[in-house]
């Protein structure tokens, strides 16, 4: 009778472990990541020439692109530096009208396709400035005090836009061509993950990290924690505002309050959705979130009733979100991979021995 | 001179109402060190179980308040019992998380229900003194007069009763004070029964001096009660309510003397300002860190 839950216990059905088995070498491969990048790129320009997909999964798939950037930049400062940042949206209006002012209004007529570059990245920059108005505030300012002042921002870039005719006022910016591609966005949103990861796992970057544990500790044991806020507020700024310009030329519509409060929120529940401080979460925070608002339509009004309450319940049952702390491999330095491997075998010794 | 007093008048009534939602904020931030997000959004809930009171069972002002405090407070505790209790141990920010969904579930909730903005019925006759050229109304004397009640009641209970006590035990430190056998999920529950019957107060106030309510009225004054709250010192009662007739009085009087467009972004500019002289705020002090 003892040993009846033995034997009879189901073995694991073949394909399931085939299954992960594949999964566990793709996982693995180092060369999966450049090897999708490309095939990405490929089907960027693929999709749209040959209207692979109906234009409607592919305007999803560009929201996906820029919810992505907003996500990662996002995730450098709630999740990596341990901040509480509440007002993405703020610089996200800024990097949006800059470009979208250049677009309209400044470039000649039918340059803009080719100027697009320049207009995105002159609304980055022009965020990135704005982010300094936050970075300089947290040298003394921390927790919920700092995210005040990041959500003040987001009002006061709000009510400025409102105030500024010369700029549309509270009416915004109409007919905005419609310059966000495919290719574009993949391009952005890959630029944005390659520069957040190797930001974060430089040497430089380990200050961020510090900054989460302790700031005081790391200040004592020598990491500029100034210079490191500020960097990391102006990177996170400088995508925000990337995807702002993105997303500018993606509705061909903007006004204040497309940026207001509440998109400030939606970004927030793809971080900790995503789960802070990874890569792979932000990737899948952003995705899973876009992608369910669509699949939810038929829903009508009752899905955004159902979206909060999935939010609760995985903020209950996982509160670290999908990927809390975690890393999928392929975003992981080679050395860093190499030395957690060594970090385990080591732990293995003692237990072979006894 | 008068229009100046007009001002105030109108600005203590604004600051009363923030002063009361800021309390609510203020309250469980003191005891759980969580800023409950959804707060604003209990407000409007308050807001809303006005309107039903005074329009389907036709109710006088005193009953339908008490209704709506009522009803506000036992969602608040359930909330609390039901998203909140599970992430005592959770790291802070997936409490704050869980706040905002809750936010955004009343919100979408309520927006089902009620598509397009209702209008309250006047509960209350409104009369109209003028004293020395300024004009007062019953409306506003009731307000200001009620928040004061309310405020004052509030402190005298978190200072002179053993439940206010066993509040600023925990606040003071959380981990030993279960050892003294308070309760300590009953405090909790208690100070979310007084914390957002006060915000349905607010609310009940707020649709009155302003009839027109919708869903998402929320969100906006709930975080601005919340920078009420934070300009007074976060956790801090005394300093709620003072930041609450500084915020109120701000955004009066930026409407009053300059374009009112100009209101949100003086008042948080100048907030910006506060933060970088007084990082904690007014009355709040900053906690000793170790290392």
């Amino acid at each position: 009778m003892a040993d009846k839950p033995l034997t009879s216990q189901p073995e694991k059905p073949p394909t399931l472990e085939r299954l992960r088995a594949g999964w566990e070498k793709i996982a693995s491969n180092r060369k999966a990541l450049p090897i999708a990048l490309v095939v990405g790129f490929l089907l960027s320009f693929a999709i749209p020439q040959f209207e692979l997909v109906n234009p409607y999964v592919q305007l999803i798939l560009m929201y996906i692109g820029i919810n992505i950037i907003l996500t990662i930049s996002l995730n450098l400062v709630n999740g990596y530096m341990g901040e509480f940042s509440v007002g993405h949206a703020g610089f996200m209006a800024v990097g949006a009208y800059i470009s979208a002012l250049l677009t309209t209004r400044v470039f000649p007529l039918g340059s803009g396709a080719w100027l697009f570059p320049l207009a995105v990245i002159a609304g980055g920059v022009g965020a990135g400035l704005v982010g300094l108005v936050v970075a300089v505030p947290s040298f003394k300012t921390r927790g919920d005090y700092l995210a005040i002042v990041t959500l003040a921002l987001n009002m006061i870039v709000k009510s400025v836009i409102e105030n500024i005719e010369a700029i549309g006022g509270p009416r915004g910016i109409p007919g905005i061509d419609k310059l966000t591609t495919l290719p574009w966005t993949f391009f952005w949103t890959v630029l944005a993950v390659w520069v957040i990861r190797n930001f974060v796992y430089s040497n430089f970057g380990r200050g961020v990290l510090s900054i989460r544990e302790d700031e005081i500790a790391s200040d004592l044991m020598s990491v500029n924690t100034r210079q490191v806020k500020l960097l990391a507020f102006t990177i996170s700024s400088f995508f925000a505002g990337i995807a702002g310009a993105l997303f500018a030329h993606v509705l061909q519509f903007i006004s204040p309050r497309v940026f207001d409060i509440i998109k400030s929120t939606d970004v927030l529940i793809m971080v900790y959705l995503g789960g802070i401080g990874s890569i792979a979460g932000s990737i899948l925070g952003a995705t899973i979130y876009t992608v369910l608002l669509e699949v939810l339509r038929p829903l009508g009004m009752w899905r955004m009733v159902f979206m909060p309450l999935v939010l609760v319940l995985l903020m209950i049952f996982r509160p670290r979100g999908i990927m809390g702390l975690r890393e999928f491999r392929w975003f992981i330095p080679y050395r860093d991979l190499f030395a957690s491997r060594l970090w385990r075998q080591k732990k293995e010794v003692p237990d072979a021995s006894a | 001179m008068t229009y100046f007093l007009q001002q105030v008048l109108n600005a203590l009534q604004l600051g009363s109402i923030y002063a009361l939602i800021a309390l609510g904020y203020t309250m469980v931030y003191g005891i759980l060190t969580m800023i409950n997000f959804a707060h604003g959004d209990l407000f409007m809930v308050g807001a809303f179980f006005c309107f039903i009171a005074a329009t389907f069972l036709k109710l006088p002002f005193v009953p339908t308040l008490l209704l709506s405090m009522a009803g506000v407070a036992l969602l608040g505790v359930t909330i609390e019992r039901v998203a909140y209790k599970p992430l005592r141990q959770a790291p802070r920010v997936s409490a704050i998380i869980t706040a905002l969904g809750v936010g955004l579930f009343l919100e979408n909730f309520t927006l089902v229900f009620s598509p397009y903005p209702q209008h309250v019925p006047t509960l209350i006759e409104n009369k109209t003194w003028i004293i020395g050229g300024v004009a007062i109304s019953s409306l506003q004397v009731i307000i200001i007069l009620l928040a004061l009640v309310l405020m004052i009641l509030l402190d005298l209970i978190v200072r002179r009763t053993m439940v206010g006590m066993a509040m600023r035990a925990i606040s003071w430190d959380k981990s030993i004070v279960p050892l003294m056998g308070v309760p300590v999920n009953l405090i909790i529950s208690i100070t979310f029964a007084i914390g957002t019957s006060l915000g349905a107060a607010a609310g009940t106030m707020y649709s009155l001096a302003f009839p027109v309510i919708d869903p998402y009225m929320g969100i906006l004054v709930g975080w601005k009660a919340f920078i009420s709250a934070v300009v007074g010192g976060i956790g801090n009662i005394r300093g709620a309510m003072i930041g609450g007739f500084i915020l109120g009085a701000v955004e009066i009087l930026v409407a009053a003397f300059l374009p009112s467009t100009y209101r949100d972004f003086v008042a948080f500019a100048l907030l910006l300002v506060l933060l970088i002289f007084r990082p904690y705020g007014i009355l709040g002090k900053p906690r000793p860190q170790k290392v």
